[in-house]
């Protein structure tokens, strides 16, 4: 299981928080303006990367705020942990 | 029409006569606290409402995650960076509300009482952190989580507040679950109390 460290809360188990995919996808300015096939990719295509990964985290069991974690999908190493509006850390 | 409030039962009334024969050996006290008040105060924390409420109910709002602050009869618990709850003793709830309502004035606040929500079990004596260390992952320790410390987590997979005391822990939980969550905390204390 994983330790995630919420911003507010400190460490907690993984199953207290829930997953809400990667993080940083801007709402597009003009959605109305977009082609089916540019808001088909704002809606379902996400990256995949095997590395570190911006995705966000709820911790929906304790404080249940919103914020950002970069995440190694190969070792799940957490690399950093920031709230939202904070922008991406540089991580190595 | 009948008096509501002598008709009003508690969600883990039906576990007072086993929380009592468990409590015999004195190592663990298991008891319902019934019916306490609790406000669910939503504000920004920079805002001058915020500080106004603090002064309204004589309790300034802790700002360090997972503390509580207490005065008088309240006590008020941080559950978010914008968020508390203002526990206070039972049939406080409409003067609180008033009072906060009343401090907020016209700004951004959120105030509702949300006391029938959750009920309180009080789990006190010397074995009462060994028995929520059976299904509760956080150092309940009283270095780390002593008097002033409360935490939102999940005990035995139930959401649950704990409040932190000298030598118990209240665990607030919700009215639903506190039928399964006494039978729980039954069974984990098997052990402690057989003895005794």
């Amino acid at each position: 299981m994983l330790l995630i460290p919420c911003p507010w809360c400190g460490p907690r188990d993984e199953a207290e928080f829930h997953y809400g995919g990667q993080a940083h996808i801007a709402y597009p300015d003009n959605p109305a303006a977009l082609s089916d096939e540019e808001w088909a990719r704002y809606l379902f295509f996400r990256d995949n990367p095997k590395g570190p990964f911006a995705e966000r985290w709820s911790h929906t069991a304790g404080c249940r705020r919103w914020f950002n974690v970069v995440r190694d999908t190969a070792t799940n190493e957490i690399h950093a942990v920031y709230r939202v509006g904070e922008p991406r850390p540089v991580t190595a | 029409m009948a008096d509501s409030a002598a008709e009003r039962r508690s969600p883990a009334a039906a576990y007072a006569a086993r929380f009592e024969a468990a409590s015999a050996g004195g190592g663990l006290r298991l008891a319902e606290i019934p019916f306490l008040t609790q406000v669910d105060l939503r504000v920004d924390p920079k805002s001058p409402a915020a500080e106004r409420i603090g002064t309204a109910i004589g309790v300034p709002l802790p700002v360090e995650p997972g503390t509580v602050a207490s005065g008088g009869d309240l006590e008020v618990l941080w559950l978010g960076p914008d968020e508390w709850l203002v526990l206070g003793p039972d049939g406080a709830a409409p003067d609180l509300v008033a009072r906060i309502a009343e401090a907020a004035g016209g700004e951004h606040v959120s105030v509702v009482d949300v006391s029938a929500q959750r009920t309180t079990l009080a789990v006190a004596g010397e074995r009462a952190r060994d028995v929520l260390a059976h299904g509760c992952a956080l150092d309940l320790h009283p270095r780390v989580f002593g008097p002033g410390r409360c935490a939102q987590t999940m005990l035995a997979r139930a959401n649950v507040i704990l409040v932190a005391g000298e030598d118990d822990v209240r665990v607030l939980v919700r009215s639903s679950f506190a039928g399964y969550l006494a039978e729980w905390l039954l069974d984990a204390s098997v052990e402690y109390v057989a003895g005794g």
